[in-house]
């Protein structure tokens, strides 16, 4: 070993009962990038080891699933699209949706799944949901380029509402995040949340007008709480950004402001349950 | 603020536990749920739930020490006394529940050998995984990337998933990343219980390199003599509290007098014996040391008695009643049996019912230091074996004191006897 850098100066850090409900501390999370980054990457590698397909899967996902509501609900039910192409109906809203599912599936399970390093090593625990829904980010980055396809086949032209995408993306993230920080904290007390979780998911899917159009829910009062649900916007905006039709309204604000509810309580409350989380796990 | 020669400060830290808090991984929400009805119901009957002091149990208590930058402590305590507990509190897992505490710079520890290690990533992988949970920087990964594969010499698959990997050349790959840390302070916690001779030597001898450039140590240890070799100065932990902050000689001295490594006894209850057994009932079997204590640890140099208290509940002919050591890992020393002798063998030819106890002695200068399993057999040779239990019973040895400990270096192998050897000048150059 060679001759220590010491660093008189080297950090102090400070132990002491953690107390009330804790704020965030970002600096300190940058400090950290580097475990995000690698966190994320051994999230994404070992999710394709061993599998032929690799990382095609997170296309081929995707493709299947429309493939399976536009038989169901686009020839056999006959399901109003808004006018659109059924199949690209579906698509664009499942997109987005396959993101926040497979976020929440990921970081719910996060805590539990890495307990022998939340018991053994200190780093700020917000890191391992997180990246638990960068993972599932670049999946769905990568399936972006089906939408590009589709549109392709469908003589859509490109126009700059394609950019809401960006916003739009980043709300779903924070939306999952925020979910994914009530869940997994949860689940490393109770493990009835990983139970759960699939209803949870499917429930959540039925309540997003992903398989009908959200004009069949009735304008008014009804529609502002429908919105609510922070897919809603996310799934409106996308299919408008996409390939036009009715623009994002009222729906999205609500939907941003449900987010950024979830995300601050659920901030909260991990970083509250965090102080237990290696004693209990 | 402390001092800047100091590299640890710890001030009246205490951890709290919540008893069964470490079995709540069966806790459901119904649990909760009937908890949470229950409490209601007597708060209704106008009981106040109140959450008493026997539903907590303090793991640390008013727990005040300090250590110098570039100083090696170490932390001595029977199992239980709060080591684990000190350390996760000091590597900040764990939040302590009253205190302060100051650490100045990275805290690495040997207790996170391999942690994080994801057995479908190859070893290549593995290392910038491992390197970033243990808190280093991408660069200086890459800076030290091939000394850590050199080091744990696995060049040849460092491409090849660590799936595949044997347990020695994992173990090695993952010491190389820790060792290659470089922490202003580190902890090592019983990490030569690990692995093989030579693995165990190189952790001692990056210890040492770690004590030598400055940085701190802690090491927590049932080694006695590892702990008199690597540390200047150590604090005897009891039930969570510190009883003494002493040169190691001293602590360790203190700590093996005293008793505090009062273990040494197993019991058996009536439902933890086989029916199969009968007539033979075990009872306790117990480790004393040269005063006639009970002891978990006991030193190479005096004489180890052992006794195993059983009964008979019929008359049975031909009982011999023995025992075997091993290693912890699981290699025989020896076995001894109650009526080797040719005396006693005709003596006790037939037991008739009855409480007997049968007491034998290991003579000093044996065993080498380490832990030890001590086995109990009971059987009527030929005819049938009545109860076996290969691990009924474990304890230490130190061999402080013993004949070659001047040269500061482990021996390998259980037995480290004295032999009579001789030197003899054959002619002069």
């Amino acid at each position: 070993m060679a001759e220590a850098d010491l660093n008189p100066s080297a950090q102090v850090v400070t132990l002491k009962p953690a107390k009330g409900w804790l704020g965030i501390n970002l600096k300190e999370l940058w400090h950290y990038r580097e475990l995000i980054y690698f966190l994320t990457w051994r999230d994404i590698k070992v999710r394709y080891k061993q599998a032929v397909l690799g990382i095609a899967w997170s296309v081929l996902q995707p493709v299947l699933t429309t493939a399976i509501t536009t038989v169901v609900f686009g020839i056999l039910l006959k399901v109003n699209s808004d006018g659109l192409p059924y199949p690209v109906f579906a698509l664009s809203a499942l997109l987005p949706w396959h993101l926040f599912q497979l976020s929440l599936q990921k970081s719910s399970v996060s805590l539990v799944g890495n307990s022998n390093l939340l018991t053994k090593v200190y780093f700020p625990r917000v890191i391992i949901p997180l990246s638990s829904v960068l993972a599932a980010l670049v999946d769905f980055v990568i399936s972006l380029i089906l939408l590009f396809i589709t549109m392709a086949i469908y003589k859509i032209p490109l126009t700059w509402n394609i950019l809401w995408v960006i916003p739009l993306t980043l709300l779903t993230v924070l939306a999952a995040l925020a979910v994914g920080f009530w869940l997994s904290a949860l689940n490393v007390q109770y493990r009835d949340v990983q139970q759960m979780v699939p209803f949870l998911i499917q429930i959540w899917m039925y309540a997003t007008p992903i398989v009908y159009p959200i004009t069949t829910i009735p304008e008014g009062t009804f529609r502002y709480i429908y919105s609510l649900n922070p897919m809603v916007g996310v799934v409106q905006g996308f299919r408008w950004a996409f390939f036009g039709g009715s623009p994002p309204d009222m729906t999205l604000i609500i939907s941003s402001l449900a987010v950024l509810l979830l995300l601050i309580t659920g901030l909260f409350f991990f970083r509250h349950m965090e102080t237990t989380f290696a004693d209990v796990v | 603020m402390m001092d800047s020669d100091l590299s640890i400060l710890v001030r009246g830290i205490g951890k709290r536990y919540k008893i069964g808090a470490t079995q709540q991984r069966t806790d459901t929400l119904r649990d909760l749920i009937t908890a949470q009805a229950e409490r209601i119901g007597s708060t209704l009957r106008g009981k106040r739930h109140q959450s008493n002091d026997a539903d907590h149990i303090w793991a640390l208590r008013d727990v005040n020490f300090e250590v110098k930058r570039g100083q090696a402590l170490g932390i001595i305590g029977r199992n239980g006394a709060g080591k684990s507990t000190l350390l996760k509190v000091l590597s900040r897992v764990t939040d302590p529940t009253e205190g302060y505490g100051e650490l100045r710079g990275r805290v690495g520890s040997l207790l996170e050998v391999g942690t994080g290690f994801h057995p479908e990533l190859t070893g290549r992988e593995n290392i910038f995984l491992n390197g970033a949970i243990l808190g280093m920087h991408k660069k200086e990964i890459e800076a030290r990337f091939d000394e850590i594969v050199a080091f744990s010499e696995v060049e040849k698959f460092i491409d090849t998933p660590v799936k595949r990997y044997s347990s020695g050349m994992y173990l090695r790959l993952a010491f190389a990343v820790a060792a290659h840390l470089e922490p202003e302070i580190l902890v090592v916690d019983e990490v030569l219980a690990v692995g093989d001779a030579d693995f165990q030597r190189k952790c001692l001898g990056k210890m040492g390199d770690v004590a030598n450039s400055g940085r701190t140590v802690l090491f927590v240890s049932h080694n006695m003599s590892a702990i008199l070799r690597l540390t200047q100065d150590s604090i005897v932990l009891d039930k969570g509290k510190v009883l003494l902050r002493a040169p190691s000689s001293e602590a360790v001295d203190f700590y093996l007098n005293r008793g505090l490594s009062k273990l040494g006894e197993r019991f058996w209850e009536e439902d933890e014996v086989p029916a199969s057994s009968a007539p033979f009932r075990p009872l306790a079997i117990r480790i004393l040391d040269k005063a006639g204590q009970i002891s978990d640890s006991v030193r190479s140099v005096d004489p180890i008695r052992i006794e195993i208290d059983y009964e008979l509940t019929e008359d049975v002919t031909g009982l011999r009643v023995g025992c075997y050591l091993f290693t912890t890992r699981g290699e025989p020393i020896f076995t001894s049996f109650d009526t080797d002798s040719e005396e006693l063998f005709k003596e006790y030819t037939a037991r008739p019912k009855g409480i007997y106890t049968s007491r034998c002695i290991i003579p000093p200068d044996i065993l080498n230091e380490g832990r030890f399993l001590l086995g109990i057999n009971a059987s009527s040779y030929g005819i049938r074996r009545y109860f076996q239990d290969d691990q009924a019973l474990s304890f230490s040895v130190d061999a402080s004191g013993a004949p070659g400990t001047h040269w500061p270096e482990p021996r390998p192998g259980p037995v480290r006897p004295v032999l009579d050897w001789e030197i003899e000048q054959r002619g002069s150059a």
